[in-house]
C-alpha cells in the first residue's frame, strides 16, 4: 500500500504540498508545531494513495520525508 | 510489498531543516542539488563556492565541504579550487544579483575560460535577503521597494537574460533555464542540474542552469501565487529550454 | 628565465626573484592581473607555472584574482597573487574574507605612486593600505619589508611560511625600484617546514564531517568570540615573528627608522653622519606587522631623536610616535613620490632638525 511519511517539525504550512494530491489526501491538521505552523497531515482512510511523490516533489521544506508505492 | 520512491537524499545533513521562508523554492532547488549529488556518488568528493545572500545557507543543509565567497565571487573562488584540486567536483549555488550583477564578470569568465564548474543559478526577480530590491533579472514593470512605481526603461533598463549569454560563451558545454512553478518542470529542472554536473564530471567545460523560483515574501504573494506568476509572467520572458549542450553534438558523432 | 636552486649568484629583478622564489617554496597556483611596476611576476608565472604543470589563471580582475587566491588556499594548495597599489585596493574585500576565513593567502604587493591611478614610480604610499587595511571590519594582515633583491627572494619563503603557520593573509610589500632593479641573488631551498592542514583544509567530506570556511556569523556573541580569538593569534605574531634590522643604535643620539629600499640610502646617510661626528643609528622595520614597537620603546628611554625617513606623506612615522608616545621628538623626513631622497639630501635634512 501506497504512503507518504510527514515530518510535521519541518512543516512551515505553506500547503502547496496539498494542490498537488491528485487524491486530495493531505489536509490542514489541528496540530501546531513549534514553529508556530498549523501542520498537514496524511489522511488515507481507504487506501487511495499512488505514491506518485507530487507532493514530496512540491514540498519545498524536506517535510515529506518518504514516500513508498506499493 | 512497497518500494520507496523518494527520501531526504544522503547528501543532506542530518536533521537538516532549512531556514528559508515558507513557500520559497531555494527550498526545492537546494534538494535538487543534493539529489543530484547523491545520485552520481559526488557527495564526498565535492567542494561548493556558496555565494551571498539567501542562497549562501546551502552549506548548513547539505553535507558538503563549502567555502563562502564575498558577494558575486563565487565563480572566482570556483576556479581556484578546482584549479588547484582538478580532481574535486566543484560547484558554485548563486542568486542571480550574485551571478548576474556584482558577479557578472566572474560568471562569464568562468564559462569563456571553459572552467570544469557547475553553477547554478535562482533567478527570482528580486534581492531576498535584502528585502525584495530590484535585481538584475527585475521583469519590466514589476514593483519591487526600489522600484516602487515598477520597473521603466528609463531609469532602470532591462532585465538580463542569463542562460541565453552564458551560451554564448565558448566554454560553455551546457546552459540551461529551468522553472519550479509545476511538478513536471521540478522533475525537468533536476534533469537540467544533472547534465550542468554530467559535463562537469567528463571535463567538457561550465555547466549552467538558471532556475526560475518564487519569493512569495518579496513579492507578498501567497506561495501558489507565487508560482502563478512564475508561470504568467516570468516564464514569458525567461523562456525555458536549453540553450546549449555540447554532449548532443558528441552524440551525434557516435 | 627557469627556477633553479643554485649556490651561484644570479644577476635578476626583484620581480623574477620573487616569483622565482614563490615557485621555489612550493606554490602550487597563481592567480593575477597585469600592471606595472610587477608584471614581470605574472608574465615568469605564466611560463613556469604551465611548464611544471601546476595552476595559471589570467584573471578578469584583481577582484577575480584574490577570490582565487582564496579558493585554491581553501583545499590546503600554497597559492599567491600579486599586484600594484590601485590595483591591490580592488583586493581589499578578498583580504577582509581572507583573514576572516583564516586562509594563507599570499599577495605580492608592488608600490607605485598614488592616490588614484598616480603613475608607475616607486613609493612606499601603501604602508596604511597593507598595515591598516581598506577591507571591512578588526584584522591584520602580515607584512614584509624586502629592501634587496635577496631579500625580496627570502621574504617571499617566509611569507608562505608565516602564512601557512598562521593561517593568515600575509603580504610582500616590495615597491617599484625593487621590482625593476637588478641585483645580485642566490636561492636556497625552501628553509621552512611544511605546515599540517590536514584538519582545516577543503578536501571533500569523506569518512568525516563537513566543513565549511565562512566569515558569516549571524549572532554578535559568534563574532566577539572569533574576534577575540583572532586578535590573540596577532598578539602571538607580535611575540614571535617581529624583525628589524639595527645599525649603530648602541650609542645612538637619533635613530632614522626606514623600510624597503628607501632604507638602502638611510644606512648610507647615516653612515656619512658618523664620519661628520653625529651619534646616528638605523633601525629598518622588516616586518610592518608585527612592528618593532617594543624595540622602539626600549630605544626612547636612551634615544634623543627619531626620524622615520619614508617615500610618502608621512605614514610609518605614525607607528613610531604610536611607539614612543612622546616621550622624546619624532621627525620625518620624506619624499611624495619617486626614488628615495639620496644620502646627502638625508644628511642634510637631518643636520636642519637638529
Amino acid at each position: 500500500m501506497s504512503n507518504i511519511v510527514i515530518d510535521k517539525s519541518k512543516c512551515k504550512a505553506c500547503y502547496l504540498c496539498m494542490k498537488e494530491c491528485p487524491k486530495n489526501l493531505i489536509k490542514i491538521s489541528d496540530d501546531t508545531n513549534n514553529l508556530g505552523n498549523r501542520v498537514v497531515e496524511f489522511q488515507d482512510p481507504n487506501g487511495e494513495c499512488l505514491g506518485c511523490a507530487m507532493c514530496a516533489t512540491r514540498c519545498p521544506d524536506l517535510a515529506i520525508t518518504e514516500v513508498y508505492r506499493g | 510489498m512497497a518500494t520507496q520512491v523518494f527520501k531526504i537524499p544522503d547528501s543532506f545533513k542530518k536533521d537538516a531543516k532549512y531556514t528559508f521562508c515558507p513557500g520559497c523554492d531555494h527550498g526545492v532547488a537546494v534538494r535538487l542539488v543534493g539529489e543530484c549529488l547523491s545520485e552520481l556518488g559526488l557527495t564526498e568528493n565535492t567542494i561548493a563556492a556558496c555565494s551571498i545572500g539567501c542562497s549562501v545557507t546551502i552549506y548548513d543543509f547539505l553535507n558538503v565541504d563549502s567555502l563562502e565567497a564575498p558577494h558575486g565571487r563565487a565563480l572566482a573562488e570556483a576556479t581556484g579550487i578546482k584549479r588547484a584540486c582538478p580532481d574535486k567536483f566543484v560547484f558554485t549555488y548563486q542568486g542571480d544579483g550574485d551571478f548576474a550583477s556584482i558577479g557578472l564578470a566572474e560568471s562569464m569568465h568562468a564559462a569563456l575560460r571553459g572552467e570544469k564548474i557547475s553553477a547554478i543559478c535562482i533567478n527570482n526577480t528580486t534581492y531576498g535577503m535584502t528585502g525584495g530590491q530590484l535585481g538584475p533579472t527585475t521583469l519590466l514593470g514589476q514593483v519591487t521597494t526600489t522600484s516602487p512605481t515598477g520597473r521603466n526603461l528609463e531609469y532602470y533598463g532591462y532585465p538580463i537574460k542569463i542562460a541565453e549569454h552564458i551560451a554564448l560563451c565558448d566554454g560553455t558545454a551546457f546552459s540551461a533555464r529551468v522553472s519550479l512553478d509545476s511538478v513536471p518542470n521540478i522533475r525537468k529542472a533536476k534533469q537540467a542540474i544533472k547534465k550542468a554536473f554530467e559535463v562537469q564530471m567528463k571535463g567538457l567545460g561550465f555547466g549552467f542552469v538558471e532556475i526560475l523560483s518564487s519569493c512569495p515574501t518579496n513579492w507578498r504573494m501567497t506561495p501558489e501565487k507565487a508560482h502563478e506568476r512564475v508561470r504568467d509572467e516570468m516564464m514569458q520572458i525567461f523562456k525555458p529550454g536549453i540553450y546549449k549542450d555540447i554532449t548532443k553534438d558528441f552524440s551525434n558523432e557516435n | 628565465m627557469t627556477a633553479t636552486i643554485t649556490d651561484k649568484r644570479v644577476l635578476m629583478k626583484g620581480n623574477y626573484a620573487i616569483a622565482n622564489a614563490a615557485v621555489l617554496a612550493g606554490c602550487q597556483c597563481y592567480f593575477g592581473y597585469p600592471i606595472t611596476p610587477q608584471s614581470e611576476i605574472g608574465e615568469f608565472m605564466s611560463g613556469k607555472m604551465q611548464e611544471l604543470g601546476r595552476a595559471y589563471v589570467s584573471a578578469e580582475s584583481e577582484l577575480a584574482a584574490i577570490n582565487m587566491t582564496i579558493g585554491a588556499c581553501s583545499t590546503g594548495v600554497k597559492a599567491m597573487t600579486s599586484s600594484s597599489s590601485c590595483a591591490v585596493s580592488l583586493m581589499q574585500e578578498g583580504l577582509s574574507y581572507a583573514t576572516s576565513d583564516q586562509l594563507p593567502v599570499v599577495l605580492v604587493s608592488v608600490m607605485r605612486g598614488g592616490p588614484g591611478l598616480g603613475n608607475i614610480y616607486p613609493s612606499q604610499g601603501d604602508y596604511f593600505q597593507a598595515t591598516r587595511g581598506g577591507g571591512n571590519g578588526d584584522y591584520k594582515l602580515i607584512v614584509l619589508a624586502p629592501s634587496t633583491v635577496q631579500e625580496c627572494a627570502d621574504l617571499t619563503y617566509k611569507a608562505f611560511y608565516l602564512a601557512q603557520k598562521y593561517r593568515n593573509p600575509t603580504v610582500l610589500l616590495a615597491d617599484g625600484l625593487l621590482g625593476q632593479m637588478m641585483e645580485p641573488v642566490e636561492f636556497k631551498e625552501y628553509p621552512y617546514p611544511e605546515i599540517d592542514n590536514s584538519q582545516w583544509k577543503l578536501s571533500g567530506a569523506k569518512g568525516r564531517d563537513a566543513r565549511i570556511i565562512r566569515s558569516y556569523a549571524p549572532l554578535a556573541d559568534n563574532q566577539c568570540v572569533f574576534l577575540e580569538k583572532l586578535f590573540e593569534k596577532y598578539r602571538t605574531i607580535e611575540e614571535n615573528e617581529t624583525e628589524w634590522e639595527e645599525i649603530g643604535t648602541e650609542d645612538a643620539d637619533i635613530v632614522l627608522v626606514s623600510f624597503g629600499s628607501t632604507s638602502r640610502n638611510v644606512k648610507t646617510a647615516a653612515k656619512i653622519c658618523r664620519q661628520n661626528g653625529m651619534k646616528v643609528g638605523v633601525l629598518r622595520p622588516i616586518t610592518l606587522f608585527p612592528f618593532p614597537t617594543k624595540r622602539l620603546q626600549e630605544l626612547s628611554q636612551k634615544v634623543k631623536m627619531f626620524i622615520s625617513v619614508e617615500v610618502n606623506m608621512g605614514q610609518m612615522v605614525q607607528d613610531v610616535r604610536l611607539a614612543v608616545n612622546g616621550k622624546v621628538p619624532v621627525e620625518l623626513i620624506h619624499k611624495g613620490v619617486g626614488t628615495p631622497p639620496s644620502p646627502e639630501e638625508i644628511v642634510k635634512q637631518i643636520e636642519e632638525l637638529i
